[in-house]
């Protein structure tokens, strides 16, 4: 974990104990009780208890725990839609369990914008109108909040959608019209909670990778509550894991897989497809060697030779991916006297984002022995993935 | 054994004759006041010829509730016309929109803050059943020393005994607004009255609506009660025939009073669905 990178909210020994006399359930809880015995004891609740953890400036950091576990309860703490009973969330400077009315109303438009479950989208106004809420609550005015909106909606993809009321939209839509609402806020952290929980598996799986699309875009600092261990898995830049109103573990999804804490985190990975997480960057080798695509046939085929290869990717000078050429394209070349390689260039080939899973890497060899190009968004060469690597990287997932 | 009876009326009369004495001024001032908005209202509808209102009610029927209604309109009110009650109805319209007027102007605010506060709900609730269950004949009785006889006390009755339906579903209406949607407001940082003009009363509008319909209803038959304190409208017309002993009158003036019922209620309803379909 990079502990270096600045912390946005800072949560320190939070408790939230549901009921009227939350100081003798906490007394009991540092006796050592737990919570069935406490709710035995006074009838209290202890909904959570002596939560710490940091959410790093832009990661995208799920909370995941089954119901009950209290993670509903945490996001709610984060801007007090709940009181706390005890302890600190500090967001730049501020602690807002300790916040006058005034100053938390201040905080919450500043800070949070928050995306619900059931999508709570407000059935009076159109999309737009709802994407506009935030900044109408804030005092933005009219022309600013419309064009806001309109590019927030744009983002999510329901350009067109603008004037339509929430209940004649899908279930997915409706929640990008609340997305949407969340980004138009364009406040310093994003809450969602069980955001896409409501959704149907394939819409579901959609909105993950398109959260993850904007997430890489925008770098904005994120809390999503999850009880889902694959949807943790696939967007988590780290997660922490509830139960029973307690952190088990804290770590990357690699961590969690690789090195669970206890029992009960082993119990609940049991059930995930490694190589989904698994992914190519992790299976992925440095390029030995690429031609230019200023390059003759001649020097790229010696270059083939040097590294004893039968092809080389060729890039451009910002080493942006251009094609890949064949040894026989090259001598083919050579023969036909042609002095550039850019006529003979094949794009005959599988390149992949560094995020992609393992799994759909394997089925592409089926087709191609070439190494498949694994390229960033610029469409920069970050290097290549061979066959034996991803046997090897899922054989090595399988023994741990 | 003897247990002397209590003597709640006493009480209760002691009580009025004390309020009429010390406040006749106040009682005084809010007759006046009420009687001239009666008397304007009254004049400019009656001032119209019959057939221009009858076109303008017309008009309002087709464009809140389509034609169907329009064409029930021309009927109805060609009908009181002919009857020769134009002047009863209109006597009686004016009444009960004013009263609706007055009762829904104290019923928004106090249902609102019964939905705000549960303090407030709990004191209300029990008042409101109490003004409801009454027989509607009592409240004319304390209302004559209040403010004479005529149309001043029906409109005082009137209030009290129609007023309660519009508190509830105001209150209810708040009431129903889905937590969740609360709790969005309340994550984007809405101060209370954000969140009561742009949440709350526009997600109860409909429910509001029901109760504003329903206080109409009841302000129709009170003030049709009314005629026995000296009311005008459909109701005199009735209690005349009743005092005459003739059937036919009666029934003329009862179906107009239904003709205006129906046109009423079923306005109103238009509006609700209106704004509900949005």
């Amino acid at each position: 974990m990079d502990e270096t990178r600045p912390v946005k909210i800072q949560v320190r020994g939070l408790s939230k104990v549901f009921g009227k006399q939350p100081k003798k359930a906490l007394e009991l809880r540092d006796q050592g009780l737990k919570r069935p015995e406490i709710l035995e004891k006074t009838g209290q609740t202890l909904g959570l208890s002596n939560i710490s953890f940091d959410v790093y400036e832009g990661e995208l950091l799920v909370i995941m725990g089954l119901s009950g576990s209290g993670k509903s309860t945490l996001i709610r703490c984060l801007n007090r839609l709940i009181d706390t009973t005890e302890g600190e969330i500090i967001i730049d400077g501020e602690n807002i369990p300790t916040l006058s009315e005034k100053a938390l109303l201040e905080c919450r438009r500043r800070h949070f914008s928050m995306v619900f479950q059931n999508f709570a989208l407000f059935p009076h106004r159109t999309v737009r109108q709802n994407a506009e809420f935030g900044l109408e609550i804030r005092g933005v005015d009219k022309a600013e909040r419309k064009q806001i909106a309109q590019n927030a909606l744009t983002q999510v993809g329901l350009d067109g959608w603008e004037e339509a009321y929430p209940n004649q939209l899908s279930g997915g839509m409706q929640q990008r019209v609340g997305l949407a609402r969340a980004l138009a806020n364009d406040s310093t952290v994003l809450l969602m909670d069980e955001a896409f929980s409501a959704l149907d598996p394939l819409i579901r799986k959609d909105m993950q990778q398109e959260l993850l699309q904007l997430q890489s875009k925008m770098q904005k600092t994120t809390v999503f509550i999850t009880h889902d261990l694959d949807e943790a898995l696939n967007i988590g830049d780290r997660i922490v894991l509830l139960k029973d109103g307690e952190v088990v573990q804290i770590g990357t999804p690699e961590e969690i897989l690789t090195q669970p804490a206890d029992d009960y985190v082993r119990r609940f990975i049991e059930g995930v497809d490694r190589s989904r997480v698994l992914t190519a960057e992790s299976a992925m080798r440095p390029v030995r060697s690429t031609a230019r695509e200023s390059d003759g046939p001649r020097t790229a085929l010696h270059r083939m030779r040097d590294h004893s290869i039968d092809s080389i990717y060729v890039t451009d000078r910002d080493r942006r991916l251009i094609g890949l050429l064949e040894a026989e394209s090259a001598s083919k070349a050579i023969d036909a006297k042609s002095d550039t390689i850019i006529d003979h260039l094949t794009q005959d080939f599988r390149k992949v984002p560094p995020e992609e899973p393992l799994q759909n890497l394997f089925a592409m060899f089926s087709d191609k022995s070439f190494p498949i190009a694994v390229i960033d968004e610029q469409q920069r060469l970050l290097g290549v993935v061979v066959k034996g690597a991803v046997l090897d990287e899922l054989a090595r997932a399988g023994e741990q | 054994m003897d247990i002397p009876s209590i003597p709640l009326g006493d009480w209760i009369e002691s009580g009025l004759t004390w309020l009429t004495s010390e406040y006749s001024a106040v009682t005084r001032a809010i007759s006046r006041f009420t009687q001239t908005g009666i008397d304007v209202l009254n004049d400019s509808l009656m001032w119209l010829p019959e057939w221009a209102l009858l076109g303008l009610i017309t008009l309002l029927c087709w464009r809140l509730a389509g034609a169907r209604l329009a064409i029930g309109s021309v009927a109805g009110l060609a009908l009181i016309w002919n009857l020769g009650l134009w002047n009863p109805m209109i006597e009686t319209l004016t009444l009960v929109v004013f009263a609706t007027l007055v009762a829904v102007i104290i019923a928004l605010p106090v249902g609102i803050a019964a939905a705000l506060s549960n303090r407030l709900y709990r004191l209300i609730m029990p008042i409101l059943d109490f003004m409801q269950t009454m027989p509607a004949f009592v409240y004319l009785i304390p209302a004559i020393p209040f403010f004479g006889i005529g149309s001043v006390s029906a409109i005082f009755a009137t209030v009290i005994f129609s007023m309660p339906p519009a508190i509830r579903f105001t209150t209810l209406g708040i009431r129903q607004v889905p937590v969740e949607l609360i709790e969005a407001a309340d994550a984007y940082g809405a101060t209370r009255s954000q969140k009561l003009f742009k949440v709350q009363l526009p997600l109860s509008l409909p429910t509001v609506m029901a109760g504003i319909n329903q206080t109409i209803m009841l302000a129709l038959s009170m003030v049709v009660i009314a005629a026995m304190i000296g009311a005008d409208g459909l109701g005199s017309e009735v209690w005349r025939a009743i005092q005459r002993l003739r059937p036919g009158d009666g029934f003329e003036a009862g179906i107009a009073v239904v003709i205006l019922a129906m046109l009423l209620d079923r306005l109103t309803q238009s509006l609700r669905k209106t704004r509900r379909s949005q």
